[in-house]
C-alpha cells in the first residue's frame, strides 16, 4: 500500500513507509492496550472460549471489511453489505435445510455467488448507470433486504432444520483454529496479495487515486470498478454462509445494521473514504479491534451502551489521526520535490 | 467516480433543462401517484388517513429541508436521526428528573445545535470528509442516547403538549404540526431560492474554490449548515417523542436512509450544486404516500422497501439513461447531417 501514488521516491521511501505504516501501528498499539487492561482487570477475558469468541466474531466482520476496502479503495462505497449477507444467509439456509446432504463447499459458492451478482449489480449500476455508488447502494440495501423479507416472510431457519455436518462446520478447529477464522485468514491473505502484487489491484489504487488520470492511463475503469463491487458482494455473500454456520438460526433480518460496522471497520483501519489509499490489513485489523472492544466492555462490566459510543469517537479519533498522517506526508514530498527540481 | 465525468461532458444547458424537468416530473408522478391510491385503495383518501400520513411524513419531512441544503453544498449529514433520538432521550432523562416541559424543549433544541456543530467543526475545520464524519457521530450520538436513556422508554408527557402535535387545527382534518412543516418549507425554500445565502449554497456545491472567488466562505455556510441541520433534527425528536408520548434512545433509528432516499428521489444531486426544496417536498410526499398506500393494502413494510430502493436508483438512473438516448440520436443525426 506503501508507494501508492508516489511514484518516482520508490528509492528513499523508508521514512515515508515508517509514517504510512504507522496507522496500522497506531492500531495494534490501540489492541494491545485495551487487552492488556482487560487481561488485568479480568483473567478471565483471555480464556480460550472467550478468546474463540471474539475470533469468530472477527472473522465475519473482517472478511466484509476486505471486500469493503476493495470497493473504498476505488473511492467508492457498498452500503448494501449488511442486506446482501442476509440474503445469502437465507438462501444458502434454505439449500442446506432442502438437500441435506450438500457438501459446506457448495455451501460457501453459492452464498458467494449470490453476493457476486448482487455486487455485479451494483457495479453496473454505478459504471454505465453513471450513477454515484453511494446512492446505488443505499438503493440496493432497501431493495436486497426486502427480497430477503419478502422471500421469508416471517419464518425462520432453525439449527435443528441445517444438516449436522454444516453445523459442525461452523463449530470446527483446525489445530484450535475455528474454520470460519481460517477461510476469513485465506481471503484476507489472497485479497491483500492481489492488491499489493497485482496488476489489477494496483489499478484499483490509481483509481482511487485519480479515476481521471486513471482513465487516460488506459486502465479498464469500467471493468474494475464492477470487479471490485463484485469482490465486496460475494464476500458479504461468503459472510452470509459463514454468519448461517456460526448462529444456525437465520431469519430475513440476518445482518441488519452491518453496513455500519463495516464501514467503521475500514475507517478504523486507515482505508480513506475517499479513496487510493488504505490495504485490507488494516480494514481486518479495525475489525478485529471493534469485536474486541464489544467483548472487553462486557468483561469489564461497562454498560454495553457505550459500546457504540466507542465505535462512533473511533472513527472520529482514526480519520482525524489520518488527516494528520496524510498532512505530514503532503509536507514530507513537497521537501523531496524542492530537491528535484 | 463516474458521474463526476458526466457532470463535466454535461452541456450545462443541458443539465439545468434537465433539472427543471426533473421537477416536474416528480411533482407529476406524486399527483399521479395519490390520485391512484385514492381511486383503488379503500380508506385512503379519508380525512382520517390524511391526517395520519401527515404525523407519518413528519420527521422525513423536517429533517429534508436542512439536508437538502447541506447536500447541495456538497456534503452529507448521516447523523441525523441520531441527533434525533439523542434529543429524545434527553428529553426523557431531563422529564425524568422532573424538569419543567418549558426548559426541556429549549434544551433539547439548543442540544440539536451544538450536535450539529460538532458535525460542522469536523468538517470545516478539521476540513475531514462529511460522510465518515457524520458516520461516526451516527454511532457516537446513538450510543450516547443509550448511554442517556438506557433501552427504557420515558411516557407521560403533559398532556397539553402531545394533544397539540396529534390535535388537528379547528374542525379541519389538517394536524397541528402541518403549520410546523409549512412554516419550515417556506422558510427554507426562500431562503435557498431567493436569498444571498441560497446562492451561495448553490456556487458551493458547484464550484467550492469558485465560490471562494466571489467572496463566499465555504467554511462558514457548511458550519452553520451543519448547525440548523442539527436543531431542526433536535426539533424533530422533540415533535416525535410529543407525538408518541414516548423518549426512546432508539426513536428515529434507520431515519437518515428514508431522509436521504427522500432528498434524491427530489432531484437533489449527491454531488451538490443542483436541486431545488419543491422538487424535494414531492420526493418526501410521494414515499409517504406510497408507503401508506401499500399499508392500506396490506403490503407488507418489507415489500415497501424493494420500492423505495428502486424509486431511489431509478431517479437518478433515468435522467441519466435520458441523456445517453439523447446524445446518441443527436450524434446519429449529426452523422446523417454530414453524409
Amino acid at each position: 500500500m506503501t508507494a501508492v501514488g508516489l511514484p518516482g521516491v520508490s528509492t528513499r521511501r523508508s521514512s515515508l513507509d515508517l509514517v504510512l505504516r504507522a496507522r496500522e501501528l497506531g492500531i495494534v498499539l490501540a489492541l494491545a492496550l485495551l487487552v492488556a487492561v482487560t487481561a488485568i482487570s479480568n483473567p478471565r477475558f483471555l480464556s480460550a472460549q472467550s478468546i474463540r469468541d471474539i475470533l469468530l466474531g472477527t472473522a465475519i466482520l473482517a472478511v466484509l471489511a476486505v471486500g469493503q476496502a476493495v470497493v473504498v479503495i476505488t473511492r467508492n462505497i457498498d452500503l448494501s453489505v449488511g442486506s446482501v449477507l442476509g440474503l445469502s444467509a437465507f438462501t444458502v439456509g434454505t439449500l442446506l435445510r432442502d438437500n441435506p446432504g450438500l457438501p459446506v463447499v457448495v455451501a460457501l459458492l453459492a452464498g458467494a455467488a449470490v453476493g457476486g451478482a448482487c455486487g455485479t449489480v451494483n457495479g453496473v449500476l454505478v459504471r454505465y448507470g453513471n450513477v454515484p455508488a453511494l446512492v446505488v447502494t443505499l438503493g440496493t440495501l432497501y431493495v436486497v433486504r426486502g427480497i430477503t423479507y419478502f422471500w421469508a416472510g416471517g419464518q425462520q431457519i432453525n439449527a435443528d432444520e441445517l444438516p449436522s455436518g454444516f453445523l459442525d462446520f461452523g463449530n470446527a478447529t483446525l489445530l484450535g483454529v475455528p474454520f470460519l477464522v481460517l477461510i476469513a485468514v485465506v481471503v484476507l491473505v489472497v485479497t491483500g496479495l492481489v492488491l499489493r502484487n497485482y496488476r489489477a489491484g494496483r489499478e484499483l489504487y490509481a483509481m482511487g487515486s485519480s479515476p481521471q488520470a486513471a482513465e487516460l492511463a488506459g486502465i479498464p475503469v469500467g471493468r474494475r470498478t464492477v470487479l471490485a463491487f463484485l469482490v465486496s458482494g460475494a464476500l458479504a455473500g461468503l459472510a452470509g454462509v459463514l454468519f448461517a454456520a456460526r448462529f444456525g438460526t437465520i431469519d430475513a433480518a440476518a445482518g441488519t445494521g452491518y453496513e455500519l460496522n463495516v464501514v467503521a471497520a475500514v475507517v478504523v483501519g486507515g482505508v480513506a473514504v475517499f479513496g487510493g489509499s488504505g490495504s485490507v490489513w488494516g480494514a481486518a485489523l479495525g475489525a478485529l479491534l471493534l469485536t474486541t472492544i464489544g467483548s472487553a466492555l462486557a468483561v469489564l462490566e461497562i454498560n454495553q451502551f457505550w459500546q457504540q459510543a466507542i465505535v462512533g469517537g473511533l472513527i472520529l479519533l482514526a480519520i482525524g489521526a489520518d488527516r494528520l498522517v496524510a498532512a505530514r506526508v503532503a509536507a514530507t514530498l513537497k521537501k523531496r520535490g524542492s530537491h528535484v527540481s | 467516480m463516474s458521474a463526476e465525468t458526466a457532470a463535466v461532458t454535461d452541456h450545462p444547458t443541458g443539465l439545468a433543462g434537465r433539472f427543471a424537468n426533473w421537477n416536474v416530473a416528480i411533482i407529476a408522478v406524486t399527483v399521479l401517484v395519490i390520485a391512484v391510491a385514492a381511486a383503488t385503495v379503500d380508506n385512503f383518501g379519508t380525512s382520517q388517513n390524511f391526517g395520519f400520513l401527515v404525523l407519518d411524513l413528519l420527521p422525513i419531512a423536517l429533517v429534508a429541508l436542512p439536508m437538502t441544503l447541506v447536500i447541495v453544498t456538497g456534503e452529507i449529514d448521516l447523523s441525523v436521526a441520531s441527533t434525533l433520538g439523542l434529543c429524545s432521550a434527553v428529553m426523557g432523562s431531563l422529564w425524568n428528573a422532573n424538569q419543567p416541559i418549558e426548559t426541556i424543549i429549549p434544551v433539547c433544541l439548543l442540544l440539536g445545535a451544538v450536535l450539529g456543530a460538532v458535525n460542522g467543526f469536523f468538517v470545516t475545520v478539521l476540513g475531514l470528509p462529511s460522510l465518515a464524519v457524520t458516520i461516526g457521530t451516527l454511532a457516537l450520538y446513538r450510543g450516547l442516547a443509550f448511554v442517556v436513556l438506557g433501552d427504557g422508554a420515558v411516557a407521560d408527557f403533559p398532556a397539553l403538549y402531545t394533544n397539540w402535535v396529534t390535535g388537528t387545527i379547528g374542525g379541519t382534518p389538517l394536524p397541528n404540526v402541518l403549520i410546523v412543516i409549512v412554516a419550515l418549507a417556506v422558510v427554507f425554500g426562500v431562503i435557498l431560492h431567493a436569498t444571498p445565502i441560497g446562492r451561495a449554497v448553490f456556487a458551493v456545491g458547484a464550484s467550492e474554490q469558485a465560490a471562494r472567488f466571489a467572496g463566499v466562505r465555504p467554511g462558514r455556510l457548511k458550519f452553520w449548515l451543519y448547525v440548523v441541520s442539527g436543531l431542526v433534527a433536535g426539533l424533530a425528536g422533540v415533535l416525535w417523542t410529543l407525538r408518541y408520548s414516548s423518549a426512546r434512545a432508539d426513536n428515529g433509528a434507520g431515519l437518515e436512509l428514508a431522509v436521504v432516499a427522500a432528498v434524491l428521489l427530489g432531484g437533489v444531486s449527491i454531488f451538490g450544486g443542483k436541486g431545488a426544496l419543491p422538487g424535494v417536498i414531492a420526493g418526501v410526499v410521494l414515499l409517504a404516500s406510497l408507503q401508506n398506500a401499500l399499508r392500506l393494502s396490506d403490503v407488507s413494510n418489507e415489500a415497501l422497501n424493494v420500492v423505495t430502493g428502486v424509486l431511489l436508483i431509478a431517479s437518478v438512473l433515468a435522467p441519466n439513461l435520458a441523456n445517453a438516448v439523447r446524445g446518441a440520436v443527436q450524434r446519429r443525426r449529426h452523422r446523417t447531417d454530414l453524409l
